[in-house]
């Protein structure tokens, strides 16, 4: 970042402190100083109520990663996160690759696929929870008409995750493919030419024009879907609630658990630093790798 | 194929506005698509208006109709009984009175502390600059999960449960909106900047007569994206508010689940429906806007 002529002289600073002090104040107040409390508090042991703190040392950790609850989640979120991540991928790109083009309808379309983003998690979990009734759901209907049976998405861990992760992408789906739309958009139409003009088919164009192009783009929508599924929440605490035998239980969930269900502060202020520091490794690593040159 | 499509020109001659838009809807443009983009419209479409609709028509059946095999996608009658039901259960009314008031005064703040904020670091020379900035962009790096539990302590120990404050005080710090804001002003044309300095117009006019409406379009974006964000927030709410009276829709919905139970289906769908409407003029205003805001970060 570059910042031209940085302090060289100190006539703006009343001015400067007036206009940063507030906001940078509430993110002292409201995020760093709570980040700080959070890492104490995965040192002691709390009922979120009682006034007295016992120190417990790395306690707290120890018997996290002992219990087998935690690996659960532990792997929930990693298929969470890839599964979602994947599909949010492939289908943003093919979507926004297939509506990249100045027809109305597909004007549409996109438009389409972008409301589920910004219509309230609760409201998306509930619509979906009941399309997803073994018996008398939209989902379930189709499927018989398909002679198949519905599976049970309410009673099986396999397929509550599976039907977890697909409401996710649902929900994003119009996010990434508005993201690569605006990557394919920065394509020069000249590459499309040339590719045309050597004869090359659907799958070679895709292959040396779109996926070159949208390389940038990629980057930033995989780190950024990747952030929000690794968090996910709402979805998952309207229609499983971590469960059933906690087969959508995530580190996100077990957080919320931990703290405002069971009262174990300590663990639960464990867990989110864990994941704090999943997390930042994770973005270090992805941007790293995933900018290195082909 | 097209060819073939345009010879029909002749008759947009004596084409009235119904015939013209079921052509635009038709042949003549539908031609213009490749058979695969066609498919993804088409399924685009279907993905998005298929779950719609059904929970929708649901929203209308009664409780006979919801549990009848084999399904009835058509309520056989408008019956408006489980929206009557779902407002005696929860008070939507005061729910929404809710989530108007907080997502207005928190977008309100957030775009005067974001624009402020990016106004500083890009325009004022002061020391620890670099500093603030890191300060400022660091924060998007702390999960929401971890400062969970303190934020929920101190907004506890402030009084403030069962209150707007604390829906909205502990969301108020902008990072995010800050970024964005900073690539806006980083593009604008540093001439007229300079000619205004020159003229001596003060650092307060700088912002408020040429900085901020020289970038309505980056200040528009972001204040959706926070209305939006806030409009949909659900967890946080859902913790400091414990009396329904305090609740915003989108957890008033859940609480209309938990206190009709699994079952009863109808109800729950008149609620979600209730929630979802308010959203939907928005995407059809500012759609553009949104998606501007958004794929920012992809062209910066």
């Amino acid at each position: 970042m570059k910042f031209p002529g940085s302090g060289r002289s100190l006539r703006d600073v009343p001015a400067a402190m007036l206009f940063l002090v507030p906001n940078l104040a509430l993110l002292f107040w409201f995020t760093y100083r709570p980040l700080i409390q959070s890492i104490r508090l995965s040192f002691v042991r709390w009922d979120l109520i009682s006034p007295d703190k016992l120190n417990v040392g790395f306690a707290n950790y120890t018997n996290w990663w002992a219990d087998p609850v935690s690996r659960l989640a532990l792997r929930n979120t990693a298929v969470f996160a890839v599964s979602t991540v994947a599909l949010l991928l492939v289908g943003g790109l093919l979507f926004a690759n297939a509506l990249n083009n100045t027809h109305r309808s597909s004007r549409v379309a996109s438009a389409a696929l972008f409301a589920p983003y910004i219509v309230p998690g609760s409201v998306v979990a509930i619509g979906w929870y009941f399309i997803f009734d073994p018996k008398f759901g939209l989902l379930a209907a189709g499927l018989r008409g398909l002679g198949i049976t519905s599976p049970n998405w309410y009673n099986r861990p396999g397929w509550a995750m599976g039907m977890v992760v697909l409401v996710h992408v649902w929900k994003h789906l119009g996010y990434t493919c508005v993201l690569f739309l605006a990557g394919l958009q920065a394509i020069s139409p000249e590459l499309y030419e040339a590719a045309k003009v050597d004869g090359a088919g659907w799958l070679a164009t895709f292959r040396h024009v779109v996926l070159p192009g949208v390389k940038p783009t990629t980057v930033f929508v995989a780190v950024t879907s990747f952030l929000a599924s690794m968090q996910a929440f709402d979805l998952i605490y309207v229609m499983t609630q971590g469960g059933p035998l906690d087969g959508t239980r995530t580190l996100s969930y077990q957080i919320y658990d931990e703290a405002f269900v069971r009262f174990r502060v300590g663990t639960a202020s464990a867990v989110s630093t864990v994941l704090f520091v999943v997390l930042l490794l994770f973005t270090v690593v992805q941007l790293r790798v995933m900018d290195r040159k082909p | 194929m097209s060819t073939e499509l345009t010879s029909e020109t002749p008759l947009q001659a004596r084409s009235t506005p119904i015939r013209s838009l079921m052509k635009s809807l038709t042949a003549y443009r539908v031609g213009r698509l490749t058979p695969g983009q066609l498919f993804a419209v088409l399924l685009a479409i279907a993905l998005i208006s298929l779950p719609t609709i059904w929970m929708v028509f649901a929203s209308f059946k009664s409780r006979d109709e919801m549990y009848k095999l084999p399904l009835q996608i058509f309520p056989s009658s408008a019956s408006t009984t489980n929206y009557q039901r779902a407002l005696k259960q929860v008070p939507f009314p005061r729910l929404f009175l809710n989530s108007i008031a907080t997502t207005l005064i928190a977008t309100s703040v957030k775009v005067i502390l974001g624009v402020c904020t990016a106004y500083a670091l890009v325009f004022l020379k002061f020391p620890g600059r670099r500093l603030a900035f890191w300060f400022v962009v660091g924060s998007l790096m702390v999960p929401f999960e971890v400062v969970l539990i303190p934020n929920y302590v101190t907004v506890a120990n402030l009084g403030w449960l069962n209150t707007w404050a604390a829906i909205i005080v502990p969301g108020l710090g902008v990072a995010f909106g800050t970024f964005l804001l900073y690539q806006s002003f980083r593009t604008l044309p540093t001439e007229i900047i300079e000619a205004a300095r020159l003229d001596g117009v003060s650092r307060f006019g700088m912002l408020t007569r040429i900085v901020a409406p020289m970038s309505r379009p980056a200040i528009a974006a972001f204040a959706l994206l926070t209305a939006v964000a806030k409009w949909n927030e659900y967890l946080w709410p859902r913790l400091v508010s414990t009396r329904e009276i305090a609740a915003t829709l989108p957890v008033g919905l859940t609480m209309l689940r938990d206190s009709e139970g699994v079952n009863e289906w109808g109800p729950i769908m008149a609620g979600a429906v209730l929630v979802a409407i308010p959203v939907f003029p928005l995407l059809l205003v500012a759609h553009r806007r949104l998606v501007e805001g958004l794929t920012g970060g992809v062209k910066g």
